[in-house]
């Protein structure tokens, strides 16, 4: 057993002497670095241990929560007094019980072992690529307000008193900037980003003129007219809206009628061309695990299919609920985080339409390339969302003027079921959680501009 | 704060951070706990204790930052973090400065919340979840969260300074769902401080109230209208729009960066004069407040906007040497795993002379936002945008139908000048600020201000 296992063992240990019918500690190990530039130099460079200890008691049917930083025998031991002490607040509930042990499958892939081998100075190269790359794609590129690169290497390990034992590693990388382009009098600004395993995957050349690109392309945007018209949203664009579906698929949000999609299971709430998994088991998924956050085994699931609703998310409390068994969908942002169910990687099925044929499909609408506000413009009980937005203008089939500073509104659901096409190129974003989708075509939105 | 940092361990750990070279280092040590719990479905649930400790030190070698993180406070992991952080640089040794410790009095808190049962606080919940739900039978859900924190933290770097604070949190929220037939609408309100327990001595319960009323009242609501009108925004939490329209583009490192549309613009008119406009980071009592900031540096008073003229920038440490200034008590740091960079504390516009009364009385056709979810802004471009979460249209000078789905919309440089009304009904409320992946708690102000015109998008055209 490894140090982390072990230590995983003795908060559950640590638990029942504590007073807890059952227990389950999730302990984490993440060792990580991130390089900041702008201007050609190294802004700052930071390496980083981090390790903690989740301990969640049952006392009955009360549940209770505690971690920790401290993971020396006294430090367990605190962590899991105050879980059960934590337990002895809550009320009564008769779903609330630990995850059943499930065999557990290893997801070849998740880890680079050439993470570690990359120095300093190579990262740090990397990121000066990135931001160099942008400022050498155009002229107009005026700076980079920061170049980012960031890697980590994790390792999880879990272990309950129903037997639940499992412990895996991964690695994480990403680069992304933010390039400023200046034209008729104003500035814009333009996102690049590329994620991967390993410093490896990334193509520091692709990410800083995707920035450059964007930056450039807003010059001498203005607002549009204000009407209903087809929007197609660009994969950064489509994510951000996935990963708002993806939260109303949650069965805690549903079961408390805290959804738009409460109480529609198996009804159409999508068009043909919008097709929704959740996998979490792709290794190019950041998400991807060989278990959840309570142990059991990630799946790839079926989410809306043939337009209909075909599941929500579980973890084993909700599952309960209803007499079902976890999807394997317990999440957790680290050890202070008790478990909640939410999605993987959300998967949305490319169609056959390629860019410039959803472009000819609209004909005469908006191309939105980034969305601003969705924390509080949308409504996530009923799906009412109005958000900022930029992109270019779509005339005759084809990309024409930039435009910003208007708003697309419309209803989450309503926008599934008017899915007219999906585009061909899906491609792996880092908003909305973990996301791969490709454009997508929506037949009518409300553009508000001028 | 001795008992986070010893100054002799502190003194050893900046020596160290200062082997290979380096103009300035810091230790930041930091003990942070709380405890959360929230009430749904009538049901105390998700009871959760936390506590964390750990450092980071930073040691700065011409423009660049070296900074490591370590979990632990014992004398060796301050070591480690500090031989991680020197470990890139090679240069000489530098000699740090004897410690001086600064005199700093943390915010009083008359109630440690550690020291109040925990079942007084489920009791409180509940309180809050009859209190809503007798707000009204269309009210089909409920939820309420209490948390408290404490963080304690410590600091010295190789200039002499050695400091500290002790800041106690306490915020309680309240979301209520009313549904009627089909309709389904949701209501939030929050209170919070930087106080003790003492915060919610005085009817909590109120809070539970306001969130079922404003769900109930947007039963009734209609679509939000579209386009460019006038728009009065409310008291407290409306001042979001000044923290994003104006606030971050204050930042200097926006700023020094050249991504921030307030460049250039010190002692230009950039509202009219009737606004004058604070970040206060000393404020008794308020979410925003500490004695220090994360660096060390005691918070103050900074007028940012003067009679309409932009009269100041935030300032972090780094930022003010470059501009050959002194920090304005702006550095902040979500943890000990951060590294701290200008952030608003308290921002607020000033109480003008209108009445709310007198404001939305002069509106011929308008949008009267009562309440934001929160807003975002992209310094760089001034564009913004705020989701609006109580909104009401104005018509022929009256408040008429509530608005569901509105989000506001616009540019900066031409919202803050459009300005031309400020309330005397000023009042804070709480916020939760993000920026360059750290959360800081920040407090947001105004009376009621009207903006001459602004686009609303909504659906109704």
């Amino acid at each position: 057993m490894t140090e982390l296992s072990a230590i995983a063992g003795r908060g559950v240990e640590a638990a029942l002497a504590a007073g807890a019918g059952e227990a389950e500690a999730y302990a984490s190990r993440d060792s990580g670095r991130e390089v900041r530039v702008h201007g050609g130099e190294v802004e700052s460079f930071t390496a980083a241990t981090q390790s903690g200890l989740g301990v969640r008691a049952w006392i009955g049917g009360r549940v209770g929560y505690a971690y920790g930083t401290d993971l020396s025998e006294g430090g367990i031991g605190a962590v899991a007094a105050r879980a059960a002490e934590a337990a002895a607040i809550a009320d009564e509930d008769p779903a609330a019980t630990p995850a059943q042990p499930s065999p557990i499958e290893a997801v070849p892939g998740l880890s680079d072992p050439t993470v570690a081998a990359w120095t300093t100075a190579q990262v740090a190269e990397l990121a000066l690529s990135v931001e160099r790359a942008a400022l050498e794609a155009d002229s107009r590129i005026a700076g980079v307000e920061q170049a980012v690169y960031a890697d980590s290497a994790d390792r999880v390990a879990i272990a309950s008193s129903a037997g639940v034992a499992g412990e895996f590693e991964s690695s994480q990388c990403f680069a992304y900037l933010q390039a400023l382009a200046e034209g008729e009098g104003a500035r814009e600004t333009g996102l690049g980003f590329g994620l991967g395993r390993g410093p490896e995957e990334l193509d520091p050349e692709a990410i800083g003129r995707e920035a450059a690109a964007r930056a450039t392309e807003m010059i001498g945007a203005a607002k549009p007219d204000s009407r209903s018209c087809p929007v197609v949203l660009d994969p950064t664009v489509a994510a951000s809206f996935t990963g708002l579906v993806g939260g109303g698929l949650g069965a805690h949000a549903a079961q408390r009628g805290r959804s738009p999609f409460a109480g529609r299971l198996g009804d159409e709430v999508a068009s043909d061309a919008f097709v929704l998994h959740d996998d979490g088991r792709d290794p190019a998924g950041s998400a991807s695990a060989p278990f959840d956050g309570e142990g059991v085994p990630r799946r790839r699931l079926a989410l809306i299919e043939g337009r209909r609703l075909q599941a929500f998310l579980y973890d084993t409390y909700t599952a309960n609920r209803e007499g079902l068994e976890s999807t394997g969908n317990a999440a957790r942002a680290g050890y202070r985080s008790q478990p909640r169910p939410a999605a993987s990687n959300l998967v949305v099925s490319p169609g056959q339409a390629s860019l410039p044929d959803l472009l000819g499909l609209a004909a005469d609408g908006v191309f939105v390339t980034d969305v601003a506000g969705l924390h509080s413009g949308v409504n996530p009980v009923t799906g009412v969302f109005s958000v900022g937005a930029s992109g270019r203008a779509i005339r005759g089939g084809e990309l024409a003027e930039p435009l910003r500073e208007f708003t697309i509104a419309g209803d989450l659901v309503a926008m599934l079921g008017d899915v007219r096409a999906a585009g061909t190129e899906a491609r792996w974003v880092p908003f909305g959680g973990s996301v791969r989708t490709p454009p997508l075509l929506i037949g009518a939105l409300a553009v508000s501009g001028s | 704060m001795s008992e986070l940092l010893e100054p002799a361990v502190a003194e050893r750990v900046l020596a160290r951070a200062l082997a290979n070279g380096g103009r300035f280092a810091e230790v930041f040590a930091e003990r942070r706990g709380g405890l959360t719990m929230s009430i749904d479905e009538s049901r105390i649930e998700a009871v959760q204790a936390g506590a964390e400790e750990g450092a980071g030190v930073r040691v700065v070698d011409g423009a660049t930052t070296y900074f490591a993180h370590v979990d632990g406070l014992d004398p060796a992991d301050l070591e480690r973090a500090a031989d991680e952080a020197a470990g890139a640089l090679r240069g000489e040794r530098r000699e740090p400065r004897a410690l001086e410790a600064a005199a700093s009095t943390p915010l009083p808190v008359e109630r440690r919340p550690e020291d109040v049962p925990a079942e007084r606080k489920a009791e409180l919940l509940r309180e809050l979840d009859e209190r809503a739900r007798g707000a009204g039978s269309e009210i089909a859900q409920f939820t309420a969260s209490y948390a408290e924190a404490r963080r304690q933290i410590a600091v010295a770097n190789s200039e002499g300074l050695l400091s500290g604070d002790d800041r106690t949190r306490v915020r309680i929220g309240a979301q209520a769902v009313a549904r009627r037939d089909d309709a389904v609408e949701t209501g939030a309100e929050t209170l919070g401080a930087h106080r003790g327990f003492e915060l919610l001595e005085d009817d909590p319960g109120a809070i539970a109230e306001q969130a079922a009323q404003k769900a109930l009242a947007l039963l009734d609501a209609g679509p939000a209208p579209s386009g460019s009108m006038p728009v009065v925004v409310g008291g407290g939490f409306g001042g979001v729009l000044f923290h994003e329209m104006t606030g971050h583009g204050l930042e200097a490192d926006h700023i020094q960066k050249g991504a921030s549309v307030y460049v250039g613009k010190l002692g230009e008119r950039v509202a009219q004069p009737l606004l004058n406009a604070y970040d206060d980071g000393r404020l008794p009592g308020e979410w925003g407040s500490d004695a220090i900031d994360d660096e060390g540096t005691a918070t103050q008073k900074t007028q940012v906007i003067e009679e309409g003229r932009l009269s100041a920038y935030l300032y972090d440490r780094l930022t003010a040497e470059r501009d050959g200034l002194a920090s304005t008590g702006n550095g902040r740091r979500e943890s000990f795993r951060h590294l701290p960079i200008p952030r608003m504390t308290n921002t607020y516009i000033a109480p003008g002379d209108s009445s709310p009364e007198q404001i939305i009385d002069e509106v011929e056709n308008g949008f009267y936002a009562v309440s934001f979810g929160g807003g975002q802004v992209d310094p760089a471009t001034g564009d913004f945008v705020f989701g609006v979460s109580e909104g009401y249209l104005i018509e022929r000078g009256k408040v008429t139908r509530p608005c569901r789905g509105a989000t506001l919309i616009g540019n900066c440089l031409e919202a803050l000048m459009a300005i031309d009304a400020v309330g005397d009904d000023f009042f804070m409320k709480t916020g939760i600020c993000g920026k360059g992946g750290q959360k800081a708690p920040v407090g947001t102000g105004q009376g009621h201000v009207r903006v001459g015109a602004m686009t609303v998008g909504g659906t109704e055209f």
